[in-house]
């Protein structure tokens, strides 16, 4: 089996499977537990100032969307940094740490946007032993309105800032925790970088209402009648997490600054799908929330297995592999062609693929009496709409025509050399080949 | 040539060959990727899962199939294989209709479970094509420790205590190996020779030794395997049939579990002969598994005759379903008192049965049911079982961690006392002795 050994920052861990800053990480008990049950490390639930403790609404605080079979695809949050006394956070860290001297404890932070407060805690959470610090910049709600969380995550002076106090107060690794409620991830990740930052976190929860009661009126979760935005997370926020971790990769600015992926990770393959991009390790949330701390099992297993199969020895012989293929869209092949094909033997004859392309596509596909669905190769402009709707794995599929073949859409032949939007004939501002 | 169905008496090639190889074929077949795609996204990875408790082995139900889900099954049929090294043969014949499936929760919820057998199939299958063997064994411990028995039992344990770095014996009475999954098991079950390609895959672990036709009690003895052995587990099933009691040697009367042997091991089922009319007294999985297979085999009617009513019988909802389907006709609360036929069954006499004060018995109620062929179903018992050991209902007596009450001496499976009589049950207590027996053997307690 292959080793899962993780290094982050200097910080190892017995494999790249953190938990998230949140509820599974909120207390003793649990970390304990999630520890047990093979977790590599944990965000512990964001610290905040000294003193009252927060307080979170008493009615339901979270929503959910599903899909088919009732499975969770996204949950949606309204809950605050911990709402348990700093003291009592302090003491179980340093005893939880004590006895997991091997996974990694990182200490989540969220303190108003004054240089005195930000210097005078981190010391003093450094003394439970924790390996680092992860400053929460992300959260959407609750306390951003009171000027820190994600107040401070979209202004990227901020996040500077703050990053370069927090380096001066302390000498453990300092990752900063990006929200992707913003434009542009590259200029808060630039502005942590700038402010000395170890490495960014990301992605926080995408400020979201999952759903409406249409008898009261009201978003939903509900409480007293009216709804407010939460933070959504889950598998349906992977894709932009992921695109968010590749463009700071591959951004000359931030290519070297260190990331650890958050955004969805449900399975293995998710995992090893941040990693390949970019990211040194992974943090989990709701899929904890969703299956229970044992789900990290399946990640552990799937992953190695997937090592093995490929030969890699160490997750660092993969990290980053795919970001050298992330490119912008007119560096795309447009000499490459491809086809739809519709194995017949696979086909349950459902004719969803007939409707997509019918209806709404380039009316390529063809259905005979008998429901037999063909491509029309010179119709077909291998958009993949069919192979997106196809309920049958593997059923559609594309095939890429080999160079000297006819395209008889275009009815020109196919060309084995790359070319781009750039060197286009129909690109005004096309630059010669040469 | 085939003869006709309709000839009297027992025949070999009622049915043309077609048709027996159709008849014969694997009762559930395999999932293919997309039906393991589809079924394994039913499952709800239920916490502390009432599937895992269902199973006698525990196996871990909802991680295997959730790496099943997500395109590990390498890692799913590991899971598997951790637990229950015959998760293969258990794929295929466990009851899961009354184990896990029938605790799965979509079971409550929809009344259709996740189908965790077959899925259970597609893992293994998956892994033993490939010939992969998921383990290794640990450093000698330069122990040895004789198993008596090739069966589920036998064979659990010893590739548990080979694992563990353990030399093993196996003494097998029979010239193959895999008990019961080898002589016993319906033929649509276990198709294409399945049982002997699992014991060669098990036996890749190496430190394992199996010494066919060398029977306890003839070719060797308790004393002698203690003497030379640092423990001794004893697996060797159920040899004995109940007898009837009735005209017993009668042409025509035989064991129901000879005659599935006696198939298991054809090579050719067109030579297989069998009754034009077929009795079977019984009504366990054996009873069931004789008359389907009769059935089968083109006999033209194939009678069940238990002695008590439908919810007592031992087979299965899902057997006596399977066994109607095929045209079985099962008839309840009926015993048999004789025979008729000089020389060659003609008939066979029954009885019905009443219950009075939880008591059987007989009513003057009879008839006799045109039979050439009658088979016996109605429990084995220990056959030849070795002296110097407590017995109990006619099983060897052991403890929780399988100990008989001889000292060095562990038994498991159909020969031991507790659980019940399935393959799964035999390998769980196969996997547990040898768990006690190592324990014992590094000096633990
Ligand atoms: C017809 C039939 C159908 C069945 N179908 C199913 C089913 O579908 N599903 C299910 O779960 N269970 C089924 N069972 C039950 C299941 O087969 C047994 O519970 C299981 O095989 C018990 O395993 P075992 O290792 O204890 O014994 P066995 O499988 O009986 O193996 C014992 C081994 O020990 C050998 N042996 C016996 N005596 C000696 C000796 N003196 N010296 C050396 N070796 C000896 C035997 O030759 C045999 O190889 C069926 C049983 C029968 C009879
Ligand atoms: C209920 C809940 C509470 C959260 N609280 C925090 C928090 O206190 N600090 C923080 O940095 N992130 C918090 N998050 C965000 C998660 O750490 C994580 O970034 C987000 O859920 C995306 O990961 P996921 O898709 O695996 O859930 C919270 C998320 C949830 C669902
Ligand atoms: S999950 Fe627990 S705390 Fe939350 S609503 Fe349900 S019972 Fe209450």
């Amino acid at each position: 089996m292959a080793d899962l050994t993780t290094n982050f920052l200097g910080i190892s861990s017995p494999n790249p499977f953190w938990l998230a800053s949140a509820p599974p990480t909120d207390k003793e008990y649990n970390v304990r537990r999630a520890f047990e049950a093979g977790w590599g490390g944990v965000v512990w639930k964001t610290l905040g100032m000294e003193g009252p403790p927060v307080v979170n609404v008493n009615g339901p605080r979270y929503g959910a969307i599903h899909g088919a079979d009732r499975r969770l695809l996204a949950l949606n949050n309204l809950e605050l940094i911990t709402d348990r006394p700093l003291e009592v956070n302090l003491e179980e860290m340093t005893r939880v740490k004590k006895d997991y001297p091997d996974r990694a404890l990182i200490a989540s932070v969220m303190v108003p946007c004054e240089e005195a407060a930000w210097k005078e805690i981190l010391p003093r959470i450094a003394e439970t032993g924790c390996d680092g610090f992860e400053l929460n910049f992300g959260c959407p709600h609750g306390m951003a309105e009171r000027g820190m969380g994600s107040a401070v995550g979209q202004v990227p002076e901020y996040i500077e800032m703050v990053a370069r106090w927090c380096k001066e107060a302390t000498d453990l690794p300092v990752i900063v925790k990006l929200t992707p409620n913003i434009t542009n991830v590259l200029y808060p990740a630039e502005a942590a970088k700038r402010g000395g930052a170890d490495a960014v976190s990301l992605i926080n929860t995408i400020n979201s209402i999952t759903s409406v009661d249409l008898d009261s009126m009201a978003p939903e979760p509900t409480i007293d009648g009216k709804g407010t935005h939460g933070g959504m997370c889950g598998p349906a926020v992977k894709p932009i997490a992921l695109n968010m971790v590749a463009e700071i990769a591959r951004n000359p600015e931030t290519r070297d600054l260190p990331i650890s992926g958050i955004g969805g990770v449900t399975t293995w393959r998710d995992a090893a799908e941040f990693m390949v991009l970019g990211a040194g390790n992974v943090q989990v949330c709701t899929a904890a929330m969703t299956y229970g701390f044992k789900v990290v099992q399946e990640m552990i297993s799937g992953l190695s297995q997937w090592m093995d199969e490929k030969g890699y020895t160490s997750t660092s012989d993969f990290i980053g592999s795919a970001v050298p293929n992330v490119t912008d869209w007119q560096y795309l092949n447009l000499n490459h062609v491809t086809k739809a094909r519709i194995s017949q033997d696979d086909c349950i004859k459902c004719g969803r693929c007939y409707a997509a392309c019918e209806d709404t596509s380039h009316q390529a596909i063809t259905m005979s009496e008998d429901r037999v669905f063909e491509v029309q190769d010179d119709e077909c402009v291998a958009c993949n709409l069919c192979v997106n709707v196809c309920p049958v794995e593997n059923c559609i599929t594309m095939e890429t025509l080999p160079a000297g073949a006819v395209d008889e859409r275009t009815g020109k032949i196919v060309s084995g050399d790359y070319a781009n939007w750039t060197t286009h004939p129909n690109n005004p501002s096309a630059t010669a080949a040469e | 040539m085939t003869t006709s169905p309709r000839e009297n008496g027992i025949v070999a090639g009622r049915l043309p060959d077609p048709v027996l190889q159709e008849n014969f074929c694997d009762l559930h077949a395999p999932l293919d990727p997309h039906e393991a795609h589809v079924a394994a996204d039913r499952c709800y990875f239920c916490h502390d899962a009432p599937c895992m408790t269902a199973c006698p082995t525990s196996i871990d139900i909802p991680l295997f199939i959730r790496q099943i889900a997500t395109g590990t099954q390498d890692a799913a049929a590991k899971t598997i294989f951790e637990q229950n090294i015959l998760g293969g043969m258990c794929a295929r014949v466990c009851p899961t209709e009354t184990l896990c499936e029938e605790a799965c929760v979509r079971e409550t919820a929809e009344g259709q479970p996740v189908e965790i057998g077959r899925l259970q199939r597609y893992a293994t299958d998956t892994v033993m094509a490939k010939g992969i063997h998921p383990f290794d064994r640990a450093e000698p411990t330069g122990r040895t420790v004789a198993v008596v028995g090739a069966g589920p039992a036998g064979l659990a344990c010893a590739h548990r205590l080979a694992m563990l770095g353990h030399q093993v014996v196996v003494y097998e009475a029979r010239p193959k190996s895999g008990g019961l999954n080898e002589y016993g098991i319906a033929s649509y079950k276990s198709v294409e020779n399945f049982a002997q390609k699992e014991v060669d895959w098990l036996l890749q672990i190496g430190g394992i030794e199996i010494r066919h036709e060398a029977k306890l009690g003839q070719h060797i003895s308790l004393e002698g395997l203690q003497e030379d052995y640092d423990a001794v587990f004893l697996g060797m099933g159920l040899g004995a049939v109940n007898a009837l009691g009735l005209d017993d040697a009668k042409v025509g009367v035989a064991d129901a579990v000879d005659f599935i042997a006696e198939l298991r091991q054809s090579s050719d089922l067109s030579k297989m002969p069998i009754g034009r009319r077929v009795v079977v007294i019984g009504g366990g999985m054996t009873a069931v598994d004789a008359a389907v297979q009769a059935k089968l085999l083109g006999a033209e009617e194939v009678t069940i005759a238990y002695r008590r009513g439908k919810e007592a019988m031992a087979a299965s909802a899902f057997e006596q379903k399977l066994a109607a389907s095929k045209g079985v006709r099962i008839l309840y609360n009926v015993v048999p008192i004789g025979v008729t036929g000089n020389g060659s069954l003609t008939g066979v006499t029954l009885a019905y049965t009443e219950s009075v004060e939880g008591k059987l018995v007989l009513t003057d109620d009879t008839f006799t049911l045109p039979a050439d062929q009658l088979f016996r179903a109605i429990g084995q018992t220990l056959s030849a079982a070795p002296r110097g050991l407590e017995f109990e209902k006619g099983k060897i007596k052991v403890d929780a961690a399988g100990h008989t009450s001889a000292p060095g001496v562990w038994a498991g499976g159909d020969c031991a006392s507790g659980g019940d009589d399935l393959t799964v049950t035999a390998v769980a207590e196969g996997r547990d002795a040898a768990m006690n027996i190592h324990t014992v053997l590094m000096g633990g307690k």
